[in-house]
């Protein structure tokens, strides 16, 4: 049969047989910009809070002094955790709506056990440790085996959530004078470790750069990392490649549930008291921040340092342009056009993928 | 029909199919994909399977990759039954597909695909304590495989798939399949999105992975690579198998004549 058939390929005999060879075809410098940005994907954040910083103090000298910036530090503690929380679902191509929620009720888990029962300091914390993560592995449930969309799953659990805390803290506040007296150690995140030059630097400054260190590792260095990223990138291939995919989604959910659980006791010590109503605004200041540091809503690519330099960059702006004596509504104004900045970026970035 | 070739095989061929379906059935609500399909692949051989589009082929492929479980029927891979409930029970068994969607990840660099979902980790402590991957022994072996096939020339590893070509693309999950494969090796339309260069490439390196002793199952719509490379050729027609047939006795247009239902099968012809 095949003898029979005329030699189409007779030609290609003395041809060039390289196949498929790793070349850039397109070395115009618009484009290396561009795989520079996608290999690197904190370059930017990373210049864009260089800039910003060495910008606001120009326009306010009082910017740079220690003081001032490590209450920057301060002021994004918490949000910086909790991003590192959404920074895992994002990789998946997910959406957490519920962190605030979950963040405040761990929170007062911790404060109402160990105050007001006298349950011991380790437990308390542990059990509202456990609950953040029990209330993440419910939303993961609910995205990866009942199969809702992730932002309806969370959404609805916002609102379970936010009515489970109003419930548990009779809408009552703990006091700080009450911790303090009682269990002084939930306020520890709030302390400085250090005061180099007359900033302050707190132990939750601290723990932000270590879970954000231990994320980073475990995202670039394990195999799970490189699972939530496939997830999120594309979740067929990821199947199909032997991900157990519905685990590893749960597990991501669950532990984004642990972080909150850990943000709840830092921002204890920050804000020195727990308030049913606080944290209502964070579910979208980390979401700000996860975008502002490079990572796709669409899944698959980002970075935690990513994340934590864009909650930075969220605090610079803001505590920044009050410093230059701007209104709070312009600060919303510049925050909102660096989301808009990043997502445009990053679609520049997909575009160029395909 | 069916259990007349699986009664024939087994009296007068004494060589024990590696992997063999029998009366696989899978209905999605109304549609029914596979009605009671069989397979038989041998040993070092090269099994051609055709058919129309809607067939049935590709649910075929997905029953003995794992990716799709079927309502009925069974598998047995070296005479064993198998039960897959998902690609990663029929990798482990030794079943290596490339898929015509590739199943990679694009924002993932070559080396992290090729050992998606099987990643080596570092010995020692950093490996068993902190599950710290061995980076740098995956990229050598991806490095390896791939120029050993001689089908890439490769700048960087670590490069993303999305910045590849498909021919490229394609390289690299052939390249898996081929590196990981210890059984038997599933291609669904390998050449359907390359240039004539990539699809002499990818067909000599089929030839080159059953020299190894490796069988090899080809999805194809293009006659002549199926008539090329194959040593017998399974028509599939609606949602089962309609004959096996030696590519040397039998011409391209009686093939597409089965195919499509305008010849009826003669009496099953291809033996191994």
């Amino acid at each position: 049969m095949s003898q029979s058939e005329p030699d189409f390929e007779g030609s290609l005999k003395n041809t060039d047989d390289a196949v498929a060879a790793f070349q850039l075809d397109d070395r115009s410098f618009l484009s290396s910009i561009r795989n520079a940005v996608r290999n690197y994907p904190t370059l930017v954040p990373a210049l864009v809070l260089v800039v910003s910083i060495l910008v606001f103090g120009f326009l306010a000298p009082r910017f740079l002094s220690p003081g001032v910036l490590s209450l920057v530090l301060q002021q994004v503690t918490v949000i910086g955790i909790v991003a590192i929380a959404q920074t895992l679902i994002i990789l998946t191509a997910g959406i957490d709506l519920s962190v605030g929620a979950i963040l405040v009720l761990s929170s007062f888990v911790m404060g109402r056990l160990a105050v007001m029962t006298g349950v011991p300091l380790p437990v308390a914390i542990a059990a509202g440790m456990a609950i953040g993560t029990l209330m993440g592995a419910f939303n993961g449930f609910l995205v990866a085996k009942v199969k809702l969309p992730p932002f309806i799953v969370t959404l609805g659990t916002l609102s379970v959530f936010t009515a489970l805390k109003l419930w548990y803290s009779g809408s009552e506040s703990i006091r700080n004078s009450d911790i303090e007296a009682t269990a002084p150690a939930l306020l520890w995140f709030g302390e400085a470790a250090a005061r180099p030059y007359g900033a302050s630097i707190t132990y939750g400054g601290v723990a932000l750069i270590l879970l954000a260190g231990i994320f980073w590792y475990v995202l670039q260095h394990t195999a799970w990392g490189r699972h939530v990223h496939a997830i999120g990138d594309d979740p067929e291939a990821a199947i199909l490649s032997g991900i157990k995919t519905d685990r590893t989604l749960i597990s991501v959910y669950a532990v984004a549930g642990l972080i909150c659980g850990f943000a709840g006791w830092v921002a204890i010590g920050r804000v020195g008291s727990i308030s049913p109503i606080a944290f209502e605004e964070i579910n979208l200041a980390t979401i700000t921040a996860v975008v502002i540091g490079g990572t796709s809503l669409f899944g698959g690519r980002g970075s935690i340092p990513g994340s934590v330099l864009g909650a930075l960059i969220v605090g610079v702006f803001t505590t920044g342009l009050s410093l230059a004596g701007v209104d709070d509504y312009w600060q919303m104004f510049a925050v909102g056009n660096l989301v808009l900045i990043a997502v445009a970026l990053d679609q520049w970035l997909r575009r160029a993928s395909q | 029909m069916a259990t007349e070739g699986f009664t024939m095989s087994n009296i007068i061929d004494p060589i024990q199919p590696v992997l063999k379906a029998r009366g696989l059935m899978k209905r999605y609500g109304t549609v029914v994909a596979m009605n009671g399909a069989d397979l038989d692949l041998y040993p070092d051989e090269v099994l051609g399977v055709i058919g129309d589009n809607g067939a049935g082929k590709t649910t075929l492929i997905r029953a003995i990759s794992g990716a799709t479980v079927p309502d009925h029927g069974f598998i047995e891979l070296d005479g064993k039954t198998v039960d897959f409930r998902i690609p990663e029970d029929a990798r482990k068994a030794g079943i290596e597909t490339v898929y015509q969607n590739l199943a990679l990840a694009p924002a993932l660099s070559i080396a992290d695909n090729m050992f998606l979902g099987r990643e080596l980790r570092k010995p020692g402590i950093m490996g068993a304590l902190f599950r710290k991957l061995d980076h740098k022994q995956m990229e050598t072996f991806a490095r390896d495989k791939l120029s050993e096939l001689g089908l890439l020339t490769i700048q960087n590893i670590n490069q993303t798939i999305e910045t590849l070509s498909g021919g490229q693309r394609q390289g690299v999950a052939v390249a898996r399949a081929a590196a990981f494969g210890s059984k038997v090796v599933i291609m669904d339309e390998p050449t359907a999105a390359l240039g004539v260069k990539e699809s002499r490439r990818v067909l000599d390196l089929i030839l080159d992975v059953k020299s190894k002793g490796m069988p090899i199952i080809l999805i194809s719509h293009n006659m002549p690579h199926v008539f090329e490379v194959c040593d017998r050729i399974h028509i599939h027609r609606l949602g089962r198998r309609l004959c096996t047939v030696d590519p040397k006795t039998i011409t391209m247009s009686d093939a597409v004549a089965l195919m499509t239902g305008a010849m009826e099968p003669p009496v099953e012809t291809a033996t191994v």
